[in-house]
């Protein structure tokens, strides 16, 4: 059961981790175009020449 | 993915011209184009080295708009800061933001290109399609560019972009959205987690767990607890605050003592080693609460967007004619600076920019926006248009008559604002009620304490924290402005505006509905009701010779008799027209004297009318036909019964309404009105003194009294009732003193009203007996020890989330009174 003393400490970081996980998604507005990414992955502009 | 076929325009793909002469360099390679406009975007675009965005396409380019040239003109007016004060965000001297709405917009390529091609230009700081709302935000230094240039710049790839006005509204609702979303996961988050470290203490038998894993587990707990009573449950705990400052006791001071007590308390013993802990029940309850809030900031938000759209009905700019009708050359100007008398020209799918009145034209307005009503309404030469309504067919000429605040939309703006700034009544007797409630639960809390401490003092500080929670008079606070609110976004969608706060609770109690003016139940105008042929003419035949004889009148007999005459039926030409005023129009028609008019008039000229001729059956205008030595017909004319009239009297009675007619119309008028509708009990020819002591006749016989009128006379009238309804027509509404204004003129709309207060009234009845009820029950088994704090949570939480899941049921629920049934009701109404 010492693994206990481990695990409960551990659980507690990890809930934080995830929801400042969350908390960061959030605000970056990722969850604000949920279509968007998935195209733009498709696009390259490596190849784009300024002017 | 290829899209380039040789036959078609490489950039839009339609067919090439037989001439071929347009190409464009992309990619080395000359590729053909049908049309100039297409030449100039690819040429735009491959100049921007931004051909590929013709490799990654999957759908084809968008066309150069027809009037890109005369667009270039209008967009300088979004530089004129008049009109930017609308949308752009000034973030600091050299860094304005504004949302643009994107048109053309129809894969993903198209997304990359504009903000490449944006990105691009000198004074551009940032960026960013959304490609869900199509919607682009822009950030630009207005010393180095202008949003004009950036809109052209759109342009010329063959975008359309304008900017999203007003946007800082829908930015804070979203904002705050967020936040309560953020609110309810932590809550609900830490919820999920500290359970699972509460459930072992409660399931370990005696014995089996030690101290020191008890301890870690309640530590773990406390961490996990204090975001969600320091974030989560802050707004509970700001909120009794100014409660407190304020000296008044509102629902947030037992939430916030219940909570802030039991998290001291547990706190205390996690570190004394004391008996027990209620970490569990704290993060239950505050979650539990905050859905129910979350579950209601959005029927709110729900509720005002329904009504905010109206404030940017009217567009930004507009094309004013300044030398009409020499000249059909518009100028763009500032919809802001119309001004009375201007003419102005709507083109079809514009909005007219102010209220006025076709001058030139005929077209259909879509008045959905404003009135509810999804039929297009047809409007002639002359006809007045609202401004906000969408001209739907050709192009017209519009003098402007009222702008800016006098418009119809601000009118229904402001009645808007006025209920919004009200408090129901019932809202603010609940308000006061849960006062008191909230004194005597912090009262019977702290006095169950005292006695628990002899008792058994161990239990006493967590039955004082179970009295507090279980009874928090949450649900009693939220049962009735949640439902209100709900009711009030769904009456709007329906163009009916409760315009003061009671409203939606008088109706409900409407046991009379008295109709003021006869015009409230008619159309207000003439029309034929019967033709009774007298010598064996037919009636097409007689009332060409009518029509005939009244062609050049304008009284509203000849236009009622001329829009039924076809112009089929033999209009034989009248010669020696003589109108004789007050009596009819005399003439020779084929040959012989004709007389049209009141039958003193026309018996002159045919001789001793028959008797036939001389009964009065019915309350009708009447107007004979007659030539030399005989009678030919008789026409009855009567304000013709709106459409809907039967069948809403009939909803009415129904409902176990009483309706009646108190006008102060000719008595003939009203009975023919009263008797075709079925109304029994009405009164002609009074004076509003009159129809203000009837009222009080029945308001003392325990009637809830409707008044249905025009809303802008008889105030001493409207003003007795419980209830004013204005039938929202034109001009007059900026000055209807109404509780409730019928945006659509429409009767169907009092019926819908009458329907949805009164499935409010059910809801929050039902609202209320519940919160009532369950905290009699809840109350004694609190103070008797039986329930613990994390069966107070649970309890107050989800009697909350209840009620308000309850009012939501409004929505978009059918009220009972409306049934399909009801269109085949009203035909044969006419």
């Amino acid at each position: 059961m010492d693994i206990l003393y481990l695990l409960i400490p551990l659980s507690v970081v990890l809930v934080f981790l995830i929801g400042a996980l969350f908390w960061w998604s959030l605000r970056s507005g990722q969850f604000d175009d949920l279509e968007g990414p998935a195209h733009r992955i498709l696009q390259d502009d490596d190849d784009a020449k300024g002017d | 993915m290829s899209l380039s076929p040789t036959q078609s325009c490489y950039h839009c793909g339609l067919p090439l011209p037989e001439s071929g002469r347009y190409f464009a360099l992309i990619e080395g390679k000359r590729q053909a184009m049908c049309c100039p406009g297409c030449q100039a975007v690819a040429e735009a675009i491959a100049g921007g080295g931004l051909a590929s965005y013709y490799r990654t396409r999957t759908t084809y380019g968008p066309r150069l708009a027809a009037d890109a040239q005369r667009e270039r003109a209008d967009l300088a007016l979004y530089d004129r800061p008049e009109v930017q004060a609308g949308f752009v965000r000034r973030i600091a001297q050299h860094e304005h933001e504004a949302t643009l709405i994107l048109e053309g917009i129809t894969c993903a390529a198209c997304i990359w290109l504009n903000e490449q091609h944006l990105s691009r230009l000198r004074g551009m700081l940032s960026v960013q399609i959304n490609y869900a709302t199509r919607r682009a935000r822009v950030r630009w230094d207005p010393q180095s560019i202008q949003l004009s240039e950036i809109l052209a710049r759109i342009a010329a790839i063959g975008y359309r972009a304008w900017p999203a006005s007003r946007a800082g509204a829908e930015e804070s609702a979203k904002r705050e959205a967020r936040a309560a979303l953020w609110r309810v996961f932590v809550a609900g988050f830490g919820m999920m987690q500290v359970m699972m470290y509460a459930v072992p203490a409660y399931l370990a038998a005696e014995g089996t767990m030690s101290d020191d894993i008890r301890l870690l587990m309640r530590l773990a707990s406390l961490v996990l607890t204090v975001p969600v009573v320091f974030y989560s449950a802050a707004p509970f705990f700001r909120g009794a605050w100014r409660d407190l400052r304020l000296r008044r006791l509102g629902m947030d001071v037992p939430v916030a003592l219940g909570v802030g007590v039991a998290f001291a308390a547990s706190v205390a013993a996690t570190f004394t080693g004391g008996a027990e802990v209620y970490f569990d029940s704290i993060t239950m309850f505050v979650f539990l609460l905050l859905c129910a809030r979350y579950l209601e900031m959005r029927a709110r938000q729900k509720a005002a967007a329904s009504l905010e759209y109206l404030d940017k009905a009217l567009p930004l700019a507009a094309h004013r004619l300044s030398a009409y009708p020499t000249s059909m050359d518009s100028e763009e100007v500032p919809a802001v600076t119309l001004q009375r008398g201007d003419l102005v020209l709507v083109r079809p799918g514009e909005s007219f920019p102010a209220d006025g009145s076709i001058v030139q034209g005929e077209t259909e307005s879509d008045e959905s926006l404003l009135t509810g009503e999804s039929h297009p309404v047809h409007k002639r030469t002359g006809a007045e248009v609202t401004g906000g309504a969408v001209n739907r067919v050709s192009p017209v000429v519009v003098r402007v008559e009222r702008v800016g605040e006098d418009t119809r939309v601000s009118a229904i703006c402001r009645l808007v604002e006025r209920a919004s700034g009200q408090r129901p009544r019932i809202t603010e007797l609940t308000d006061r009620v849960a006062a008191w409630f909230v004194a005597a639960v912090i009262l019977i809390a702290g006095a169950s304490a005292l006695v628990w401490l002899r008792v058994d003092a161990t239990r006493a500080l967590w039955v004082a924290v179970a009295v507090l929670v279980v009874t928090c008079p949450c649900a009693l606070s939220l049962a009735t402005p949640t439902a209100l609110t709900v009711a009030l976004g769904r009456l709007a969608r329906r163009g009916v505006v409760a315009a003061r706060g009671h409203a939606i609770q008088a109706l409900a109690q409407v046991t009379h509905v008295v109709f003021d003016k006869t015009g409230t139940l008619t159309e207000g105008r003439l029309a034929l009701t019967a033709v009774h042929a007298l010598a064996g003419m037919t009636s097409e035949r007689c009332l060409g010779l009518a029509a005939a004889l009244e062609a050049g009148s304008e009284h509203p007999i000849a236009a009622a008799l001329l829009t039924v005459a076809s112009p089929q039926a033999s209009r034989d030409p009248a010669a020696e027209l003589r109108n004789v005023p007050g009596a009819g129009v005399e003439a020779l028609i084929a040959g012989a004297r004709h007389r049209i008019g009141t039958r003193t008039f026309v018996s002159a000229l045919a001789g001793v009318p028959t008797g036939e001729q001389t009964t009065e059956t019915c309350n009708a205008t009447r107007v004979w036909l007659g030539r030399e030595g005989e009678w030919l017909a008789c026409f009855e004319f009567a304000d013709r019964i709106r459409p809907q009239a039967h069948a809403i009297v009939q909803r009415l009675r129904d409902g176990g309404r009483q309706v009646l007619i108190l006008s102060g119309d000719a008595p003939p008028a009203v009975e023919a009105v009263a008797r075709r509708l079925g109304v029994e009990s009405f009164e002609a020819g009074l004076s509003p003194e009159d129809k203000q002591a009837r009222v009080q006749a029945l308001q003392r016989a325990g009637a809830c009294v409707a008044m249905v009128g025009d809303g802008v006379n008889d105030a001493p009238v409207l003003a007795q009732a419980q209830l004013s309804v204005a039938m929202g027509g034109g001009a007059l509404l900026s000055q209807a003193n109404a509780d409730v204004v019928l945006l659509s003129g429409r009767l169907q709309g009092l019926v819908d009203a009458l329907g949805i207060a009164e499935q409010t009234r059910r809801i929050v009845q039902q609202n209320l007996v519940w919160a009532l009820g369950y905290n009699i029950v809840a109350l004694p088994l609190a103070v008797t020890g039986l329930v613990t704090p994390w069966m107070a949570g649970i309890g107050m939480g989800a009697s909350s989330l209840l009620v308000v899941l309850n009012s939501l049921r409004l929505v978009d629920a059918k009220p009972a009174q409306e049934q399909g049934s009801f269109e085949q009701a009203t035909q044969p109404g006419g």
